[in-house]
């Protein structure tokens, strides 16, 4: 089960060399990273966010989705990294890769991923501006995205 | 069972977790949060968005009319933010 749930920032490239290293039956890698903007909903700078996780409940969520995902799209590989705690504005949160035999398969399934961990992996956002703290509220356009997906 | 509360949820209610045994009757998810809004100010002011409040039983989604009857660990949180 490739996924996992750290504190520390993550290195793309790293990642994808392990990912891909003595492989030749592969033809596609797709990488998506999500990185903290510097501006909160409410348009105030963002200095940071803090997210708060569901121990245990995430690494089983996003495994049942990695399963998912590599099964649906047949995948030669796929990873899910996923920050918590306290990170800056400009700094990763979340990385997503996955590798197949063609492309397709492989923007699909990290498309899936993505839309999958943001409406059912148990995260969530706090933004720090000046004024304070506040809680991230959910967007239907991520339901929105997630529905699209159910066959 | 073991009751778990994230994010505002956790914020209102005031605490991250306890323990809780139900009284006879509280067959579902949606019927523990109405039993849990009876408990006081800060549980019906955790629990005052009602339906958009989600939950999980033993680390499972669990929608509200899910029985809650064997569950070890129920979780309550807001809509999830990640990624």
């Amino acid at each position: 089960m490739a996924v996992r749930l750290q504190t520390e920032p993550f290195d793309l490239g790293a990642e994808v060399a392990r990912l891909t290293e003595g492989r030749s039956d592969i033809g596609a890698v797709v990488t998506f990273t999500g990185i903290c903007r510097n501006r909160a909903d409410s348009g105030a700078e963002l200095v940071a966010l803090t997210l708060e996780h569901y121990p245990g409940m995430v690494e089983e969520e996003l495994g049942r989705i990695e399963a998912e995902a590599r099964a649906r799209w047949g995948l030669a590989d796929a990873l899910v990294v996923h920050r918590h705690g306290r990170i800056l504005a400009g700094e990763p949160i979340v990385l997503v890769v996955t590798v197949a035999p063609h492309r397709a398969a492989a923007f699909e399934a990290a498309e899936f991923l993505m839309d999958y961990l943001k409406t059912s992996a148990p995260f969530w956002k706090q933004e720090e501006t000046a004024v304070g703290r506040s809680w991230v509220a959910s967007k239907a356009a991520d339901d929105l995205a997630a529905e699209r997906w159910k066959k | 069972m073991k009751l778990l509360y994230f994010a505002w949820v956790r914020e209102r209610v005031g605490r991250a977790e306890e323990e809780a045994e139900a009284p006879a009757g509280v067959g579902t998810v949606a019927e523990l949060i109405d039993w849990l809004r009876g408990r006081g100010p800060e549980y019906e002011h955790a629990f005052e968005a009602g339906p958009a409040i989600r939950a999980a039983i033993d680390k499972r989604h669990a929608r509200p009319d899910a029985p809650i009857a064997g569950a070890r660990e129920i979780a309550f949180f807001p809509p999830m933010t990640g990624g």
